[in-house]
Parts: C-alpha cells; sequence; structure tokens
C-alpha cells in the first residue's frame, strides 16, 4: 500500500501531497470494505444452501439463475420490497437503531484485518483488544433489538442469546491472549510476521479449537444457534423486525461469520503466507496477490467447515451450553494461559535493548523446539481436561444410578 | 500511533452510511399500508396475555456479574502478553498467582450454585 501512495504522490498532481495520498487510499480501502463485506452476503447465503442441501441429499436453489446463483439477489429484492410492519407500542429510536447497529459492528472489524503483505487498513497496535471492542457492540444489538420489540418472547430471545454470548466471549478473549503470548505483540501484522516459523494450528491446536467453538457460538451459527431457534421463541429477538432491518439483521450475523473466518485464518492459519514461499518478497503486484488469494482460500475453508458443523450437528440446550462455557471452557483456557506463558518464557531468546533481560533457560533450542514444546502442553493440557470431565461424569452418573437403585420398588398388589 | 486511527475513522463514517443508504432505498421501495391489526404486538394469533416486559431473571445477572470479573481480568492480561518477554523469569509467577486467584472465584461461584441455570 505504500507503494501506491508513493505513486499516487510522485504524479506530482498539486495539493495532492503524502497526507492526502494515504487519505484517498484510507478511502477507496473503505469503500471496497463497506461495499464487499454486505455483498459477501449473496455469496455466502447461496453457499450455505447449496452446501446444506447437499449434506440432506437434496439440491438446493437452483431456480433463479445458473445453479441458483442469482438467488441471493432474489432475497435482495424481496426483502427491499416487503412492507415494513412496526409495532404500535415499539420503542421507535432502539428498534430503528438496532439492525444498523449490528452491521456496523460486523464491518469495522475488517479495518485491522492484513488482507495481503502492506496492505492492512489500520496497523494498530492493539488489534485485538479493537476486535474485542466492537465485538461488543453486536452483542448490544441483539439486546437492543429485543428490549425495544416489546414483545414478552422477543425479549426472553434476548436474554437467552445474550447470556450466551457473555458466557462465550471470556474463553475467546482468554484464546487472543495466548496467541498474544505466543507473537509477542497484539497487532495482526506482527502476528502473521510471527507465524513466518509455523503456523499456530500446529503449535496451538487446542487454542485454535477454544477460540473457533467460541467464536462460532458468538456469531450464533449451529450448533449454537438458540438466535434462530425456529422451533422455539417463534423468531427469537428479531420476531418483530421485517423486511430489511430483518435482512440486516442476517447481513450482519453472515458478515460476523465471514470475520470469524478471517480471524481464524490470520491468527491460526498464518494470513496471507503460503507454506514455503516468501511471498513478502515477490517483486511487483504478485506477491500481494498471491498474498490476498491463499488468504481467501484459508477463509473459505473455515467458512465451509462452519457450514458443514450447520448442516451435521443438531442445536444445543441452553443449559447445557452454559455450562460447556463456563465449567469447561473458561478453566480450560485460564489453564492453558499459564502452561503456555511458561513455555513461551522458556524459551525466550534473551534481549539487550533497553531493560537487558536474561534469556529463557532452553531458548538454545530454538524456534522448533518452542513449537514442538507448545503442542507437547497444548495435548497434555487438553487430555488431563477431558480424563477429568470424563471421570466426573462417570461419577455423577453412578451417583444417579445408585440414587435410582436405592429406590425401593413398591410391592405390586398382585391379587 | 493516533495515526492509524485515521483508517478506522473514514471506515466508521462509510460504514455509518450503509444502514442509512439501505433503509432510504427500501423506503422508496416498499409498499405502506399501516393497520391496526397488522401494528399489534405478536403472540402467535392471540390477544397478548400479561405484561410485556417481563420480570427479568436474578441468574442472569449473576452471568453478568461473572463476566465482568474475567473481562476485566482478561484486559488485565493482554499487556502481560505482550509484554512477557521483556520479564524477569518470576514474573511468570506472579501473572500465575493473579489467574489462579481469580480462578478460585470461579470456583467458589461454582461450588455457591451461582452457575446452575434454574
Amino acid at each position: 500500500m505504500q507503494e501506491i501512495i508513493d505513486y499516487i504522490v510522485s504524479l506530482n498532481i498539486p495539493l495532492i501531497d503524502e497526507g492526502v495520498a494515504r487519505f484517498i487510499m484510507h478511502l477507496v480501502l473503505a469503500s471496497i470494505i463497506a461495499v464487499v463485506a454486505p455483498a459477501m452476503l449473496i455469496i455466502l447465503t447461496w453457499l450455505e444452501r447449496k452446501i446444506i442441501a447437499r449434506i440432506q441429499d437434496r439440491i438446493g436453489p437452483n431456480r433463479a439463475g445458473p445453479f441458483g446463483l442469482l438467488q441471493g439477489f432474489a432475497d435482495m429484492i424481496k426483502m427491499f420490497t416487503k412492507e415494513d410492519i412496526t409495532p404500535a407500542t415499539a420503542d421507535r429510536i432502539v428498534y430503528n437503531i438496532a439492525p444498523g447497529l449490528s452491521v456496523i459492528s460486523a464491518i469495522m472489524v475488517f479495518a485491522v484485518i492484513p488482507f495481503a503483505p502492506g496492505f492492512v487498513g489500520a496497523d494498530l497496535n492493539v488489534a485485538l483488544i479493537y476486535i474485542v471492542a466492537i465485538g461488543g457492540f453486536g452483542t448490544l444489538s441483539i439486546l437492543m433489538g429485543g428490549w425495544a420489540s416489546n414483545n414478552k418472547y422477543a425479549l426472553l430471545g434476548a436474554f437467552r442469546v445474550v447470556a450466551m454470548l457473555l458466557t462465550y466471549e471470556i474463553p475467546m478473549v482468554v484464546a487472543l491472549i495466548i496467541v498474544t503470548l505466543a507473537a509477542g505483540s497484539m497487532s495482526m501484522v506482527d502476528i502473521i510476521e510471527a507465524q513466518s516459523g509455523m503456523w499456530y494450528i500446529v503449535s496451538l491446536p487446542v487454542v485454535f479449537l477454544i477460540f473457533f467453538l467460541s467464536g462460532i457460538a458468538e456469531t450464533g451459527r449451529s450448533p449454537f444457534d438458540l438466535i434462530e431457534a425456529e422451533s422455539e421463541l417463534i423468531a427469537g429477538f428479531h420476531t418483530e423486525y421485517s423486511g430489511i432491518k430483518f435482512g440486516m439483521f442476517m447481513i450482519g450475523e453472515y458478515v460476523h461469520m465471514f470475520a470469524l473466518s478471517f480471524f481464524c485464518a490470520v491468527l491460526f492459519l498464518g494470513g496471507w503466507q503460503i507454506p514455503f514461499i516468501d511471498v513478502a518478497a515477490i517483486p511487483g503486484p504478485f506477491g500481494p496477490i498471491l498474498g490476498l488469494i491463499s488468504l481467501i482460500i484459508k477463509v473459505f475453508l473455515v467458512v465451509f467447515v462452519l457450514m458443514w458443523f450447520r448442516g451435521t450437528l443438531p442445536r444445543f440446550r441452553i443449559d447445557h451450553l452454559l455450562d460447556f462455557g463456563w465449567k469447561f471452557l473458561v478453566p480450560l483456557s485460564l489453564v492453558l494461559l499459564i502452561g503456555v506463558a511458561v513455555v513461551v518464557r522458556l524459551f525466550a531468546p534473551g534481549s539487550s535493548a533497553g531493560v537487558p533481560v536474561e534469556p529463557g533457560p532452553l531458548s538454545a533450542l530454538g524456534t522448533p523446539g518452542e513449537v514442538v514444546a507448545l503442542l507437547v502442553m497444548n495435548i497434555l493440557v487438553a487430555a488431563a481436561a477431558v480424563a477429568l470431565v470424563s471421570t466426573a461424569a462417570r461419577r455423577s452418573r453412578s451417583k444417579g444410578l445408585r440414587a435410582v437403585a436405592s429406590v425401593e420398588p413398591v410391592a405390586a398388589s398382585g391379587k | 500511533m493516533l495515526k492509524d486511527f485515521e483508517f478506522i475513522g473514514v471506515l466508521g463514517f462509510i460504514t455509518l452510511t450503509i444502514p442509512i443508504v439501505t433503509l432510504i432505498i427500501a423506503w422508496a421501495l416498499r409498499p405502506k399500508k399501516p393497520n391496526p391489526a397488522k401494528q399489534e404486538t405478536y403472540e402467535s394469533g392471540i390477544e397478548t396475555i400479561g405484561d410485556t416486559w417481563v420480570q427479568f431473571k436474578a441468574q442472569y445477572y449473576i452471568y453478568a456479574i461473572i463476566f465482568v470479573v474475567f473481562d476485566v481480568e482478561a484486559i488485565f492480561l493482554f499487556p502481560f502478553a505482550v509484554a512477557l518477554n521483556q520479564l524477569p523469569l518470576y514474573a511468570l509467577i506472579w501473572a500465575a498467582v493473579f489467574i489462579v486467584l481469580l480462578f478460585d472465584g470461579l470456583l467458589y461461584a461454582w461450588r455457591k450454585g451461582a452457575m446452575q441455570w434454574w
């Protein structure tokens, strides 16, 4: 991106200096993101309906256009032209803001994602905290939608969804902290650089699982899809929304899912890197283009897995969900945090810049040693957690069986 | 460092216009026929029974409080995570003490039954 800015400056147009050229570049990139992200809804809904259909042994939409590709456009036209039925007693301002806020929060997180070497909207050094903060707006918009609808089912649906979202926020944030530990920085660009040795999905697989599961719960996808539980609570918090406002909640959900796939790809799958090729060193425009293609492939891989989950797994019950979140994921992620901190510090190369710090005792083993140690520690902690849970389950099952067996059978009056 | 946020401001403004433009286009395109029967609150086709703003179950409040505690802990852990390699080795022990203390709080809440849904 810096090269494009330099090129614009070198054209020597009057009034265009470095700052203005940078602003123009920002404007172009922001417009691309703001247009492409909601437009992805059309591709993603088509993809989802086709994939789920194939999993369920049917074809999916194939009437609107070749292979049903124009189905998304048909849905968009339908939503624009539907009447907007607002309940007369709804809280007007909050009711109208909620869907907009959902879309805004989903698109704003794309500001910090590096799309190619050198192409990042804002290389914040607090990018991960920014993501968590903006993601919180999505949670707020759901509560606003449920509250302002003046409908007790929407309100109950909104309460349950917010309880679930709060529960799974913690393991997600702790997984982000673990990635920060391994990379040494919160900036997305630095995290990709730190993965040039080995992608984090290899050295931190359990952390990836925690982040992925919490992310699925955060975006409200199956199997955590209380939000869309059509057979319960009518339609949840968006019962009273129709037409384009409902469409905007849908846009928010799909763009949020798309953003989650981007995070998984950037934080764990190495972003725009290609294995064994140094993408940043390729001259001309081919480096960024290759990096972008590699990132898109990884993102769609994660999107496919998300849709696979939706077509295959049944929905969880709310108390199972909350128990799984608080009693399994939160303790597991905290223990992993301590474990990864210990391993990373033991393998740290010493630094003499600023405050001189002694190197960690095992730093002689270098990066491969660190990768292997992280992997081993991940697997050990996961095995211990699974063993603990299965012992607890066995004990509670046998306690239940003893309770049932201790009830004396009433003598049947067999006269 | 403040300069980095320029893009976020630009994206924020442009993103702000998207719902507004969408709503304006939809307002122009859709039929407007308000009708008192349509605008009643939906309750599967019957008149609503009872108050709409139902009582807030106290369990949600407890989950929210525990969430706040752990969220603040996570925010405190972010600087530790960034600065880990520049800290002496015994800093690990203090971080572990911090995490274990808060984990203890979670265990206490668990045993006291604060994390039961019913």
